[in-house]
This record gives C-alpha cells, sequence and structure tokens, in this order.
C-alpha cells in the first residue's frame, strides 16, 4: 500500500469515486458553517463589518499560494515517474488555483477601499499574488495551446518549474522595490496568534472548508481529464479499425 | 559552438530586419513616450529609467521568436539536436547570438535615448552598466520561452505571456540602479542583485530550454 498505486488511473478512479462525496460534504459543511459564523460575528471596532471580509479573503489566498506548490509536486512527480495521473492533476489544479487568486485579489480590493482607501496599492504583496496570478495564466495558457497531450505536460511541467523559481524570486524582489502597506501575518506559528478568538475560530474552519473545496473541485477535474482521455483512446481506436 | 554562433550571427545581419529593427523600435518608443506624457523634463526624468528598460525589455521580446523558429522550419534544429554538440550548449549559443544581435545595439544606443528622455548625465554610467548586466539574462530567458513556444502555430503571443513575467526581477532591479544613479544613491546592492539573476540564469536556464526543445523536437 503506497501512494504510487494511485498512478494507476483505474485506481485512481475507484478510489477518488468512493471518497470523493465525503470530501465534498465536508467541504460544503465547512465552507458553509464557517462563512455564516463568520458573518454572525461582532463587528471588529475599527474596521467594522468590512473585518467579515477575512473569511474569504485568507483561505483563497492561502489556497492560491498551496495550490501553486502542488502543482510544482506534481510537475515534478510527472516529470520523474511518469504518472499520468499527477500531469492531469497539476492541469485540473491551474485554474482552480488562479481563481483563488483572483478570489484573494477581488476580495483584497473590496476591503482596502474602505480600510486604506484605495482599490489598489503596488504593495510587496498585492504585488505578488498578481505576478502569481499571472503566471497561473501562462501556464492555462500552454496546456491549451500544444495539442499532444503527453508534450503539453511536459512543457508545462518544466515552466511550473522555472516559474516557481522566479514566483519566488519576484516576491522578495518586489520588498526591494517598495514598501508595504499590507498587515503581516495575523496567524503564525512562531509569534502566535494576534487575533481575537473570535474571529480565529470561523476563521480556521473556512480555511480547512477551502482545502477540502479544492480537493474536491481538483479530484473533480482529474477525473473528468481522465474520462477525456479515454475517449480520446476509444476515438483513435474506432478510427483505426 | 563558434561556427554556430558565426552562422547565427551571419543570419542575424544578412537575412533583412532582424538587426536594427530592435533598435528602431526602441527609438520609436522612447519618441513616443514624450507624445503620451508631455514634453516636460520634470515629468520624463523620474519615469525615465522605467521606460528605457521597458524598452529594451520590449525590443528583445520583438525578436525572440527567431531564435528558434526559422532554424524549427527548414529542419536545421534536428540537425543541431542530433550534432555532437549537446543541445544545452546549442540553446547558450543561440541566446548569446540573440544578445549580440539585440542586446548589445540597444545598449551602444542608450545613453542617446537617455538623453531624449532627460536623463541627468550622471545616470548615464548605471544605465549602461544595468543593460549590459541585465540584457543577458533577458536573451537566456527569451529563448527558454522560445523554446517552449517554437511548434506552436499561434505561439507568438503566447510566447510574450510566458516569457514576460520572467523578466518582473530583472526589470525591478535594473531599474532601481539607474533611479540609485539619478538620485546619487549606492547603485551596489541592486547591481549585485542583478548580476546574481543573470549569473543563475544562464547557469540553469539552458538545461530548461534544452529539456522544452527535446519535447518539441520528440
Amino acid at each position: 500500500m503506497s501512494i504510487w498505486e494511485y498512478a494507476n488511473p483505474v485506481k485512481f478512479m475507484r478510489t477518488s469515486g468512493a471518497i470523493l462525496p465525503w470530501i465534498g460534504a465536508g467541504a460544503a459543511v465547512c465552507t458553509v458553517t464557517g462563512l455564516a459564523w463568520g458573518f454572525l460575528t461582532p463587528d471588529d471596532y475599527r474596521q467594522g463589518s468590512t473585518v467579515k471580509i477575512v473569511f474569504l479573503h485568507v483561505p483563497a489566498a492561502m489556497m492560491a499560494i498551496n495550490i501553486w506548490v502542488m502543482m510544482l509536486a506534481a510537475s515534478l512527480i510527472w516529470l520523474i515517474r511518469r504518472h499520468h495521473v499527477s500531469a492531469l492533476a497539476a492541469k485540473a489544479a491551474a485554474p482552480i488555483g488562479a481563481v483563488m487568486t483572483l478570489i484573494g485579489l477581488i476580495t483584497g480590493a473590496v476591503w482596502g477601499q474602505p480600510m486604506w482607501g484605495t482599490w489598489w496599492e503596488w504593495d510587496p504583496r498585492l504585488t505578488s499574488f498578481l505576478i502569481l496570478l499571472l503566471f497561473y495564466i501562462g501556464y492555462i495558457a500552454l496546456w491549451s495551446a500544444v495539442e499532444d497531450p503527453d508534450s503539453a505536460a511536459d512543457l508545462t511541467a518544466v515552466l511550473c518549474l522555472v516559474g516557481s523559481v522566479f514566483a519566488l524570486l519576484s516576491r522578495y524582489a518586489v520588498l526591494f522595490w517598495n514598501q508595504g502597506l499590507h498587515q503581516g501575518a495575523s496567524l503564525s506559528v512562531q509569534s502566535g496568534e494576534r487575533m481575537s478568538a473570535v474571529y480565529r475560530y470561523p476563521l480556521y474552519l473556512t480555511m480547512l472548508g477551502f482545502g477540502l473545496l479544492f480537493l474536491a473541485l481538483m479530484l473533480v477535474r482529474t477525473r473528468t481529464e481522465i474520462r477525456r482521455r479515454r475517449l480520446a483512446a476509444l476515438q483513435a481506436r474506432e478510427l483505426r479499425a | 559552438m563558434i561556427a554556430l554562433l558565426r552562422r547565427d550571427l551571419r543570419l542575424a545581419v544578412r537575412a533583412g530586419g532582424g538587426f536594427g529593427l530592435g533598435v528602431a523600435f526602441f527609438l520609436i518608443l522612447c519618441s513616443l513616450v514624450p507624445f503620451g506624457v508631455g514634453p516636460d523634463s520634470g515629468a520624463l526624468q523620474p519615469i525615465a529609467p522605467g521606460i528605457l528598460w521597458l524598452g529594451a525589455l520590449l525590443a528583445c521580446l520583438l525578436s525572440l521568436d527567431r531564435i528558434f523558429a526559422l532554424d524549427h522550419e527548414d529542419g536545421s534544429l534536428d540537425l543541431l539536436a542530433t550534432s555532437p554538440l549537446p543541445l544545452e550548449g546549442a540553446v547558450a549559443i543561440k541566446a548569446l547570438a540573440h544578445w549580440i544581435t539585440t542586446g548589445l545595439p540597444l545598449i551602444v544606443a542608450a545613453p542617446l535615448f537617455g538623453i531624449l528622455l532627460h536623463l541627468p548625465a550622471g545616470a548615464i554610467p548605471s544605465l549602461l552598466v544595468s543593460l549590459l548586466v541585465g540584457t543577458p539574462a533577458l536573451s537566456m530567458l527569451g529563448a527558454f520561452g522560445a523554446a517552449v513556444t517554437v511548434g506552436l502555430r499561434r505561439g507568438g503571443l503566447l510566447l510574450s505571456l510566458l516569457v514576460l513575467p520572467l523578466y518582473i526581477p530583472t526589470l525591478i532591479f535594473g531599474t532601481e540602479m539607474i533611479r540609485r544613479g539619478q538620485q546619487g544613491g549606492d547603485a551596489a546592492t541592486p547591481l549585485l542583485f542583478l548580476a546574481g539573476i543573470t549569473a543563475g540564469v544562464l547557469a540553469v536556464i539552458p538545461f530548461a530550454a534544452a529539456a522544452a526543445l527535446r519535447v518539441n523536437l520528440r
């Protein structure tokens, strides 16, 4: 029993089909409960009701970065061990990551308008998220531009590796370029929580919910990709017969 | 390798247009900017470093698809891939040829364009040094983008979408260096960052570009 068993598409389809309803239900319960709980929290004494955007903003931003890391891992597995499921999972995850990045940027803008007095500021965190969005767009565009599926998987995997290095490099280069307006981390392992428990627990719940939501969406999209691949194989066989 | 370099340079000079086009584009860009923001030197001077670097970036981008596309069409890229020269070396040489034909003319012409944009004379050395150190990274990253998109029909637009985000760190440190030269600040820190990026790119990207080329030649 090892994770590599799921490189077999049949095994992957069977297991993912069995656990998908549970993950989907968990995602729905956590996200809906967390958001509803977050919506019913009292207003912050300085930020007023705008503080509630945090329950969308933080989980989306967190997932935007985590999804890129997951794509990097999947690309490496594809390049090293040539497991097709891994390449398809990376392909399936990219649009979800792009949407998460977009949610992070938009909710940030909606919050920034009343709080900072501006929709957009060239702050290092905001800027590096915009750059991350560009990398997502380039990655998705490359997937859709290359016709041969194996070449597309190879090229996007190489792009993901190079892009990861440069996304990280840009993250620190923009620190050099402009000083920040965005606040530092409110939750961190080293310095402990700097956030009231009233907001913290619903936030944990939505973070868990967004993680499960990504997992469910990713599995659905990967299963679709595998089915699409099977369909193409069947059509090719029919043409040859 | 030297033979390949000389062949690429000769092709770029003789095959009409490729050689001076980058500089001409740079000139047009620098002369259009004052129409957009006004001829006032107070308005031009602060944005001059950014415009100069953006111009270099876009001029470099214009000729990127030529790095591999023509050789891919007539099949000489397949010959290169099967030759005893490692493909990584061929990629590096082709990026070098691209830099000599577009980067170097830009650097030579840059002081002139700096004057057009009212860049003070004190900032000219930092402009030259930043371009000299930064543009090799642009050519090398461009070669990577060109290698990824070489077999595609609508590669041009995709190429710029893939390559431009990779140029961000170079752009940041390049303009910062000129800005510090302009204001008499310490230009060594951005210069070191810029040189570090270029050195890292030159060391690693040939392998990524060669891997992408192998996939496209499969």
